[in-house]
């Protein structure tokens, strides 16, 4: 298709131009050139008989505001060389030509009749005036009402609390990357929060703590979200009509203000998306200017935005394969381009790897490094990660540790696992359920630090104390015959030839005996797998195995999570086969004999990178965890976009101060009507240019636009939502919310196109200049409506549910799976 | 008249005696001592139920895949006279007499048979030469894994087969597009590719991989012909058309044929019944249609009901209630009303019967003329059996502390005042005057005081529950969900006032009888939508893999193990093949991007046509093993390494043309090309000799010694199963 709309046009340019600079001009540069419509502060004279046939028909007013479309002269600006200029300047008459009657009515204003100068100091004013108000605007809804509840809502008792760890500096696990978490806690250190409130629950009162900082820098954040909306569709589309639908959308839209007005992450991770898109769009529209200081810029804005997106949550990954396909495609156009030489196409090569890949990965090991910095002390989170990572943590009883160094017969011990994430071996009074395996006591591993971690090391053969004084210490040295009893239940580490629960081809483990007194599959030899320190078992350095002595199996985790009878916790097994695997290498960690000297001892210091892999999987561990229970009540994807159903912030009950995130409806289901408007002009447009229709100028240019810039945009709401109907994690609704900003562009794009395409279709009547601008008021006027009628839902409402005639949201509970 | 007389009648047979002699040795490969081992081989087992179930023609519900297949199968055993009477229950069972072995697993074998001259056609479609054809075939002769696996009652050899009938049938129509659009040919092998698609996919959802590969391709070159400025927009169009109804229409009309049949086929209750709503049972023969044949339809005041949840997750249950009365204290300290339980049950029993009472009157009876009850109505609901009525109040639920606790009333002269009148709310209603119809109509209960709905929270009550599932009020009315909504299942008109003559009348079977149908359509899609939400315990299976381990072949299933020698059949694959294979993608994928890169800056290594064929090619067999393999990647299910077989195919079939690229275009002279030519004949041998060291396994034919099953246990991870004597 490409190929064929490309071929059309060169043979159309070839006819028209007067003189091409070049004589064989490949057809790939107009091409490309033609994507991004750029600006041009000399158009070349040819265009001027364009502009005159036009000039008549467009009215003076209108053309003021069309011609904001321009870059601005410093983007636009020629730091390029004169071959350069001068296939600008053809560009610039086949732009013209494409986007017909703006830029033709634009060059028409700036043939030498017209007071060029101070038309053009006047049209940035008022483009600036422009998006000055629509900035100010979506700060001013947006920080409304800040304040109100003064209550903690709905994630906030999560996102808060990790606000308050960075300030009192706690570690804690989260299955997020931390960035978005750090900024939350910056904002409120800066804003004078101590860090001392709990965050326990929703509804719990804020009451003299200062939250409001936080709050503050979210909607801050999540204000910037529509001049980045305004100013993408501006880019994409060339139309301020565009742009201000989108941005109206954007602003009246209840949810993205509800979601950008609380402490949560996702006003932060849709502001980088943005930020990521915008500088992206930017960027592309430089593109014929490569190695400029604003191509650098966009370029590198870009990464940094794609650092930030990811590092907040791991659905940032989405906008990185966005601009990652546009880079392929980018790159794939230039080295088809063969008047660029290969060293040219490996500098842009080279760019685009420092500024796309390097420069975000950077970034993002910095904010890892910065979040291991800042959380020093114990907390919550220590026990999903190694012992190693663990004396790193003031607090820790790993930190400084002070412990007998060597294993000991009667030793009281916790064994971790030496792969990531799996935990301490645990047992419960647990039995397991009939027909897995025998029905005797559990044993799993866990992450979290409990009693039931703790066993004891005893000789196999007595069943003595060892504890008893008047027995001298013996070590435990590699290669013994040992027995595990747990400390809780008196019960004896046991295996034997039964299936294991989940991974049929091993044998299960289990608790057996009564107080110490099993049979001989209770015994285990003990090996140290490094023995550099001697035949002794070393306290957290010492790698060990445990070989089941009559099935020759060896204890190992496989990292599979048990159904519910097992609390959930991890599968441990023994294997058959003697594989050198982490996942059958443990460690000992907590280590208690009176009997033994106490000695301070240093513990391995885990490096940078083996810090950052650990975190990475601990939580993709976490994030796969978090499935749904059964009969939990659970959101759908399909659910979003029709905007079936909201999730409750605050309050449920009449009395309460009630916040429910729920989209505008008016704006989601034209968002809805649109996408499958779009899909349906959008392949009626793509057939028409493949079947090689003439089409007039000005259509072909809307055309392009629609298929370009919309296609740009679907891209990314296809990227951000389809996605989700592979997860297997548990889902809720404000997961849509970044697909949602780039369907709402979209409609902006689509309907300012189709409005126009009508208005050209309608020529010959009156009505035509009026039908562009009236569908385009109607449609802003409506959206502003649809907000004063949900706006309640956003900023709050107290008095009986919607069901209740008396109240004030009585008759728009549209859907009755809305409950407000 | 007379012209006919003077020319003789000529039939002019055009025959590659290359496709009769590679159908000739499938045929035997795949047939040899087909009836060997007269016992249950691995998943026959599970699929030999089934065939059992459409021999006796009793329901099932299998949710590993649509019908197609199982009934292939079953055809099998219809032709060879089977009756069904066998059971499957284990492994290694030996076949009574009257099981047509032979023919239960002929059709598998014939379409495994047919896969090898199949490969060679598509390679010569593909316009390679008849050598790399011939190798292509001859590979999947040889291939262990595909001869076991077709040997068997089992579906992958049928699946493969519509796989590759599928695409030569595509590139048929295909190649005969240019000089022969819309003739005969042209139609018969485009329909024939629909056929294909929707036998594939009828025989397992993994068939969907195949059918988009063919979408894929052919909506590709769909997009050439619109641009294709030759041709009038109403040419364009028609071709459009033709292939719309080819490749979309005929492939949904069969699949619904499909289940058309299956159901006529199946109408004998079964013991899967239970999964399915009232209304679909009621449609089987037996089972519940015995119970409800009969039943009045509309449901009056003085009507006694049993009450169905329409969700039934995790089981299908029936309200209920019981003498038992709530605990007062909770184990984690909460009360509660110490009111007599409600619960839903899981079983048929007199204790789910209630009756549907006008909360105005007394009557527990049925009044002449009848009162039907319909939407709006506010009913009580009484208890059968110990005449108390269904009530909820602001009390913690049991388990479900968020809602509200349900209970039958019980009147303790206490401030808690029955709360007991219930709005009936039809969902499925057509008009806000609907009556509430037995086993059509679905229904909720809105709590006339609370607004509460009745509703299944799916939690198992604890032992002082009898392990009976919890029942709540919802307050916060979340929508429509399907566990507020109940059907009524059994149902008559109550006769008896006294309590007394009443629990006799619960006691005894319901009796009048009428019978009730439902349309196709409704019955398709209920078994469609259960069969893909069905969620059957995920356990993992001894032999179960997962991908990555499929394409290095680091495991196996050992399917069979004679009783007394050890021979075994076990599922091995030609680890030359499987290596070369990958290295052939892996050789493919490189040089593609290799020339794709070069072609971009005008450097044309390959003449235009060649790269045609060279990149459909790739896009049929790469696309084709993508497709079959990395979704699985994404499943949650238990895996075998018989799903990697489809994929498996289509690697093989680009090794040979990869070889013979190398032979035309890489080797420079004759010398190379000779040497090429000695490289693979001898890899081809090595091949053959693995296939042959590996074929006691494949065919179980022969018991091996210990140390010669060590021998072939050439990876740690098969497991192939040594008897210790």
């Amino acid at each position: 298709m490409l190929c064929a709309s490309c071929r059309l046009l060169v043979a159309r340019a070839a006819t028209t131009l007067p003189a091409p600079p070049r004589g064989r001009g490949p057809a790939l540069r107009y091409q490309r050139r033609e994507l991004h419509f750029p600006g041009h502060p000399e158009p070349p004279s040819s265009d001027s008989s364009v502009g005159r046939l036009t000039r008549q028909s467009v009215p003076l007013g209108r053309r003021v505001i069309l011609r904001r479309g321009r870059m601005p002269p410093a983007v636009g600006g020629g730091l390029a060389g004169s071959e350069l200029r001068s296939r600008r300047g053809r560009c610039g008459s086949q732009a013209a030509r494409v986007v017909g009657r703006d830029v033709a009515a634009e060059a028409a204003a700036r043939s030498p009749k017209r007071p060029v100068r101070s038309s053009r100091r006047f049209e940035a004013a008022g483009r600036w005036a422009l998006l000055a108000l629509v900035t100010l605007v979506s700060f001013a809804t947006r920080f409304h009402g800040l304040d109100q509840p003064a209550h903690v809502c709905w994630d906030e008792t999560h996102f808060g609390k990790m606000g308050s760890y960075y300030i009192n500096r706690t570690f804690f696990f989260d299955v997020h990357p931390p960035l978005g978490k750090m900024l939350i806690g910056l904002a409120g250190y800066l804003s004078g929060y101590d860090g001392t409130f709990l965050f326990q629950k929703p509804g719990d009162k804020y009451e003299h703590h200062r939250y409001m900082g936080m709050r503050g820098f979210c909607a801050f954040l999540g204000s910037w979200l529509i001049p980045f909306a305004y100013l993408t569709v501006l880019d994409l589309s060339k139309s301020f009509p565009a742009a201000l639908l989108t941005a109206a959308l954007l602003t009246f839209d209840t949810g993205c203000l509800t979601l950008s007005q609380y402490i949560l992450l996702d006003p932060i991770l849709m502001f980088f998306i943005m930020a990521a898109m915008l500088s992206m769009v930017k960027y592309n529209s430089c593109a014929d200017r490569p190695f400029s200081a604003p191509w650098w810029s966009w370029l590198s804005l870009t990464g940094i935005s794609l650092a930030g997106a990811l590092g907040v949550k791991f659905v940032g990954l989405f906008i990185i394969l966005q601009v990652g396909l546009n880079t392929i495609s980018d790159l794939w156009h230039l080295f088809g381009d063969l008047s660029l030489s290969l060293v040219t196409v490996g500098k842009h090569l080279t760019a685009r790897i420092l500024c796309l890949i390097v420069l975000p990965l950077v970034l993002y090991v910095a904010i890892f490094a910065v979040h291991i910095t800042v959380l020093n002390k114990s907390g919550p989170g220590d026990g999903f990660f190694s012992s190693a990572f663990q004396a790193r943590l003031s607090g820790n009883n790993l930190y400084n540790a002070s412990i007998p160094e060597h294993l000991a017969y009667g030793s009281v011990v916790t064994v971790k696992n030496l792969r990531m994430a799996i935990g301490y071996l645990h047992s419960h009074r647990h039995l397991y359920p009939e027909g897995v395996g025998a029905r005797q006591q559990q044993v799993t591993t866990y992450l979290h630090k409990d009693y039931n971690n703790l066993w004891i090391i005893k000789k196999h053969n007595t069943n003595s104390d060892p504890l008893d004084p008047s027995f001298p210490v013996e070590f435990v040295r590699h290669g013994d015959i040992i027995r595990l009893e747990h400390k809780e239940t008196s019960r004896n580490l046991h295996s034997h030839y039964h299936e294991a629960p989940l991974t049929r081809k091993h044998y299960q483990v289990t608790g057996y005996g009564i107080n110490g007194t099993g049979d001989s599959n209770d015994f285990w030899r003990i090996e140290v797998v490094n023995r550099k320190f001697g035949n002794r078992i070393k306290v957290l350095r010492s790698r060990i195995r445990l070989i089941h002595l009559v099935t020759g199996c060896v204890l190992g985790s496989s990292g599979k999570v048990l159904p519910k009878w097992g609390w959930e916790q991890l599968e441990v097994t023994c294997t058959p086969y003697l594989k050198d695997t982490l996942s059958s290498i443990w460690n000992v960690e907590d280590h208690i004999n009176p009997k033994l000297p106490n000695i301070s001892l240093d513990v391995l210091q885990p490096s940078f990178p083996e810090i950052l892999l650990e975190s990475h999987m601990v939580m993709i561990r976490g994030n796969n965890g978090l499935k749904p229970k059964d009969n939990e009540f659970t959101s759908k994807p399909w659910h979003w976009p029709i905007n079936y159903q909201g999730l409750r912030f605050s309050g449920a009950n009449d009395t309460d101060f009630r916040v429910y995130l729920l989209g505008n409806p008016v704006v989601w289901w034209l968002n809805l009507v649109s996408i499958a408007l779009y899909l349906l002009s959008g392949s009626i447009a793509a057939i028409a240019m493949q079947r090689g229709a003439q089409l007039p100028a000005e259509v072909e240019g809307l055309t392009k636009i629609l298929l370009r810039g919309g296609g740009q945009l679907l891209l990314g709401w296809v990227l951000h939502y389809f996605p989700f109907f592979l997860m297997g994690r548990i889902l809720y609704f404000h997961h849509y919310f970044p697909a949602m900003l780039f369907s709402s562009m979209l409609t902006g794009v689509l309907w300012d196109t189709l409005l126009r395409l009508c208005a050209w279709g309608l020529a010959s009547s009156s009505l035509a200049r009026g039908v562009h601008a009236l569908g385009i008021l109607s449609l802003l006027l409506g959206t502003a409506y649809s907000f004063y009628l949900f706006h309640p839902l956003a900023y709050g409402m107290v008095g009986p549910l919607a069901q209740d005639p008396e109240s004030p949201m009585a008759g728009l509970r549209w859907l009755e799976s809305w409950d407000f | 008249m007379l012209g006919v007389l003077k020319r003789p009648i000529v039939v002019t047979a055009d025959i590659n005696l290359n496709v009769v002699a590679l159908t000739g040795v499938g045929l035997l490969s795949r047939l040899w001592q087909l009836s060997y081992p007269r016992a249950v081989v691995f998943d026959e087992v599970y699929y030999g139920q089934y065939i059992s179930f459409y021999m006796k023609r009793i329901f099932f519900l299998d949710d590993s895949g649509p019908p197609f297949g199982h009934m292939l199968l079953a055809l099998g055993g219809y032709l060879g006279g089977f009756d069904g009477n066998f059971l499957w229950n284990r492994i290694g069972a030996e076949y009574s007499s009257n099981v047509p072995v032979w023919s239960l697993r002929l059709l598998p074998a014939l379409a495994g048979a047919l896969s090898v001259p199949m490969a060679y056609q598509i390679v010569s479609e593909l316009h390679f030469s008849h050598s790399a054809a011939m190798g292509a075939a001859l590979l999947m002769l040889i291939e262990n894994a595909l001869i076991t696996q077709s040997r068997l009652m089992l579906l992958e050899s049928l699946l493969i087969f519509f796989n590759l009938l599928a695409v030569l049938s595509y590139l048929k129509f295909f190649n005969s597009q240019k000089h022969s659009p819309f003739s005969l040919h042209w139609w018969s092998w485009l329909m024939l590719t629909g056929v294909a698609c929707s036998c594939a996919v009828g025989i397992k959802y993994m068939g969907v991989f195949t059918y988009l590969l063919v979408l894929g391709v052919a909506a590709f070159h769909a997009w050439h012909l619109i641009g294709d400025q030759t041709l009038s927009n109403g040419r364009v169009f028609s071709h459009l058309l033709a292939r719309a109804v080819a490749l979309l229409g005929v492939p949904v009309i069969l699949y619904l044929l499909l289940f058309y049949v299956h159901l006529m086929l199946l109408y004998r209750s079964g013991p899967h019944d239970q999964i399915m709503s009232s209304a679909f049972q009621a449609s089987l023969e037996g089972g519940l249609a015995r119970i409800t044949q009969g039943q009045p339809l509309e449901v009056a005041f003085g009507s006694q009901v049993t009450l169905r949840s329409v969700f039934g997750k995790p089981l299908p249950c029936w309200l209920h209630s019981h003498q038992s009365t709530y605990p007062m204290i909770y184990d984690n300290g909460r009360g509660s009303s110490h009111q007599q339980q409600v619960t839903c049950y899981p079983f048929k029993d007199v204790n789910n019967w209630w009756i549907v009472k006008d909360p105005g009157r007394h009557q527990l009876v049925v009044n002449s003329p009848l009162r039907p009850v319909r939407h709006g109505d506010v009913v009580q609901l009484v208890h059968g059996m110990t005449a108390r009525l269904l009530n909820t109040h602001d009390v913690a639920a049991p388990l479900s502390p968020h809602a509200q606790e349900v209970s039958c009333y019980i009147d303790y002269n206490i401030s808690m005042p029955a709360q007991n009148l219930w709005r009936l709310d039809i969902v499925n209603r057509e008009s806000d005057r609907d009556v509430w119809k037995t086993i059509l109509s679905e229904v909720r209960f809105v709590h006339v005081n609370t607004s509460a709905v009745l509703k299944l929270s799916g939690a198992h009550l604890p032992d002082w529950g009898f392990r009976q599932l919890e029942i709540v009020g919802e307050k916060l009315s979340r929508g429509h969900h399907g566990s507020m909504v109940w059907n009524v299942e059994e149902h008559r008109y109550g006769k008896s006032q006294e309590q007394r003559e009443r629990e006799l009348e619960l006691h005894s079977p319901t009796e009048v009888d009428i019978s009730r149908n439902l349309s196709f359509m409704a019955r398709f899609s209920e078994l469609q939508w259960r069969m893909l939400t069905l969620r059957t315990e995920d356990s993992e299976h001894r032999y179960s893999s997962t991908p990555l381990q499929w394409v290095t072949l680091d495991t196996s299933i050992a399917y069979w193990l004679h009783p007394k020698t050890s021979a075994q059949i076990h599922l091995l694959g030609n680890v030359v093949i499987w290596a070369s294979a990958s290295l052939a993608t892996a050789a493919y994928t490189l040089l593609f991007f290799w020339y794709l890169l070069r072609r971009r800056r005008n450097v044309c290594d390959l003449p235009e046509d060649a790269w045609q064929h060279w990149a459909l090619a790739g896009a049929l067999c790469i696309g084709g093993w993508a497709l079959n393999y990395l979704p699985f990647f994404l499943m949650e299910k238990t895996l075998f390494l018989y799903h990697y077989l489809p994929a498996l195919t289509f690697q093989i079939l680009l090794l040979p043309m990869v070889l013979q690229h190398v032979s035309d275009y890489l080797c420079r002279s004759q010398l190379q090309r000779s040497l090429l030519s000695a490289l693979v004949i001898a890899w081809f041998s090595t091949a053959c000799h693995v296939s042959n060291m590996l074929r006691p396994l494949t065919y179980g034919d022969r018991p091996l010694s210990p140390s010669e099953l060590q021998a072939l246990r050439w990876k740690d991870s098969w497991d192939i199963l040594i008897r210790k004597h």
